[in-house]
């Protein structure tokens, strides 16, 4: 049974549908891509999948469960993490802080008023192991608005990855960063220990083949097509709305 | 002078303290401004007096009376606040401070309307000092508030107290991190009604009065007004800027009968100059490093 199914998920703003009557079916183990525009609809798939916005039509079932009326927080807890394609992080918590709220609400902690966090040592433990295994252990105790942006980014990743989730949405993990850092982000993403299904946005067209064994298209809201790399490579379809493009259309980097 | 005189502004100083430490829970830690403490801090103080002067109970039992009224007016603005985000909260909780007031002048067979409630009594006993002697009463509230702000340092420490700052930053990524955003804001809203309640039912014993000026939109604008000039977000700052507070409207009120405007400049000239309360002062260094990437 798929880990995700998407039937017939549609969101309209007023007159705009930004995603229209999308369906997807996600493997569990998968790892997809989802291509497209800027502005095709992605990211608004992504809030719909994560409960952010609720759908206009349509049915989401995650670990063969309707999540569709599900609040975020809700689908969080059955395993769902997701990045954010502009950074969305804690401004006044350094690093190791947010490793712990990331982690603490996987347990009752996080209904515990009367203990300091610090004292939790099963928290800050499994917070530190993330940070090194993402190689920021030395920052710690930074407050995020001191970090490279490169190392928000990075960080973002180490959020949704400390809970081992079983489905893991990114948002165009590369967005924004040079060539190197982009080169070691996608080092991370790749190594993220199967078990997790993820499914990746990304812009930059190499980057975002290279992950994936499945590649989903979107333009205007709609999924255009569905196959390999180079399916999709190939695709007269794709071709014209995204590959054709000149190169600084199709790769902003 | 006396230490009669300093036991006296002392007392109305943590009792600021109180009702300015539970609203920074709000404010400082949840992100929200409420405009309504007054309504919660008066209905306590409201309890008291009824509970005292019309139904004779003994004042022990008349405190239990204030902070049930303060638990559940706490409860009513959680549930009214409960998706109020930014100015739709600041008018909710305003708006319920009024009618709370309304309701107090309006219902005079209990509340004895515009004159107020006179006569209650202090709780027997003391420390030191009878508690009917300002001192004693002084030493009673300092332990009340020694404990009440004590408390909350351990509930900023605690996880949850760290969840709140996650809520204060981003909604959003608390919400896919799997926490009950509305939850925490709603527990921040109860736990700052009762402190405001402590604060509201120490008032009354202290005051042996109690008037619809208590619920009065002064007393929650003078309560952000602590928050904000001892410094939001720190367990200290609102002790600090209480402590300056009725040092303040103490000597301004003496000199002239426009503190109230003077205050209003201070307010400005503190958002202006130091965005970080008293408390910020000193920690003007470290604090440049910690503030929000969002600039
Ligand atoms: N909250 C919103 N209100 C109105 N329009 C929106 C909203 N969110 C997204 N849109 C519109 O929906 C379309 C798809 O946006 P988005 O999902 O961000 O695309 P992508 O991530 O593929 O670039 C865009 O036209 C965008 O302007
Ligand atoms: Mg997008």
């Amino acid at each position: 049974m798929p880990i995700l199914q998407l039937q017939g998920v549609s969101r309209r703003f007023g007159g705009l549908t930004a995603v229209n009557r999308v369906d997807l079916e996600v493997e569990r183990g998968e790892r997809m891509t989802i291509l497209g525009p800027n502005g095709a609809g992605k990211t608004t798939l992504f809030h719909l999948i994560s409960g952010e916005v609720p759908v206009s039509s349509g049915r989401i079932v995650f670990r063969g469960r309707d999540v569709t009326r599900l609040g975020a927080h809700r689908r969080a807890a059955l395993g769902l993490r997701r990045t954010y394609q502009i950074t969305n992080l804690f401004p006044s918590l350094t690093v190791l802080q947010h490793l712990q709220l990331a982690w603490q609400s996987l347990s009752g902690a996080k209904y515990q008023w009367l203990r300091p966090l610090r004292k939790y040592g099963d928290i800050t433990a499994r917070a530190m192991a993330v940070l090194e295994q993402f190689g920021m252990d030395d920052r710690r105790d930074v407050p995020v608005a001191d970090l490279s942006y490169g190392e928000q980014r990075e960080l973002e990743i180490a959020m949704a990855v400390v809970g081992q989730p079983e489905l893991l949405l990114l948002d165009e993990p590369l967005a924004g960063l040079s060539p190197a850092e982009s080169g070691r982000v996608m080092e991370i993403v790749n190594g993220i220990a199967d078990g997790i299904t993820v499914i990746l946005i990304e812009h930059d067209v190499e980057a975002a083949l290279r992950f994936a064994r499945r590649v989903t298209v979107m333009h205007q809201g709609a999924v255009v097509m569905q196959g390999t790399p180079d399916e999709v490579r190939s695709d007269p379809r794709v071709q014209e709305i995204y590959l054709g493009q000149d190169a600084a259309g199709a790769r902003p980097v | 002078m006396s230490v009669l005189y300093l036991a006296q502004i002392g007392t109305l100083a943590l009792i600021q303290t109180l009702l300015a430490t539970g609203l920074n829970l709000v404010m400082g830690y949840a992100g929200r401004v409420s405009f309504g403490q007054a309504a919660i801090f008066g209905g306590a103080a409201y309890g008291v007096a009824i509970a005292t002067v019309r139904f004779g109970m003994t004042p022990l039992a008349a405190a239990a009376v204030g902070m049930a009224v303060a638990l559940g007016l706490g409860l009513l603005f959680a549930v009214a606040t409960l998706r109020a985000r930014g100015v739709y909260f600041l008018l909710t909780t305003l708006a319920l401070g009024q009618v709370v007031w309304g309701l107090a002048y309006r219902w005079v067979s209990l509340t004895g309307g515009d004159n107020g409630l006179p006569g209650v009594p202090r709780p027997g006993g003391g420390i030191v000092w009878s508690f009917a002697d300002d001192r004693g009463f002084f030493l009673l509230a300092l332990i009340v508030c020694a404990a009440g702000v004590g408390l909350m340092y351990l509930l900023t420490e605690s996880p949850a107290g760290y969840a709140l700052r996650g809520v204060r930053d981003s909604e959003s990524r608390m919400r896919t991190l799997g926490y009950n955003v509305e939850l925490y804001h709603a527990s921040a809203v109860v736990i700052a009604a009762l402190y405001a309640g402590a604060a509201g039912v120490l008032y009354a014993f202290y005051n042996g009065f109690v008037s619809p000026q208590d619920l009065h939109v002064s007393v929650s604008a003078d309560a952000v007004l602590t928050v904000i000039l001892g410094g939001s977000g720190t367990v200290l700052g609102p002790a600090l800027g209480a402590v300056a507070m009725v040092l303040l409207e103490n000597w301004l009120s003496s000199v002239t009968s426009r503190w109230s405007l003077i205050l209003g400049v201070l307010y400005i000239l503190v958002v202006l100059y130091a965005p970080r309360g008293l408390a910020g002062l000193r920690l003007k260094g470290a604090a440049r490093r910690v503030s929000p990437a969002g600039r």
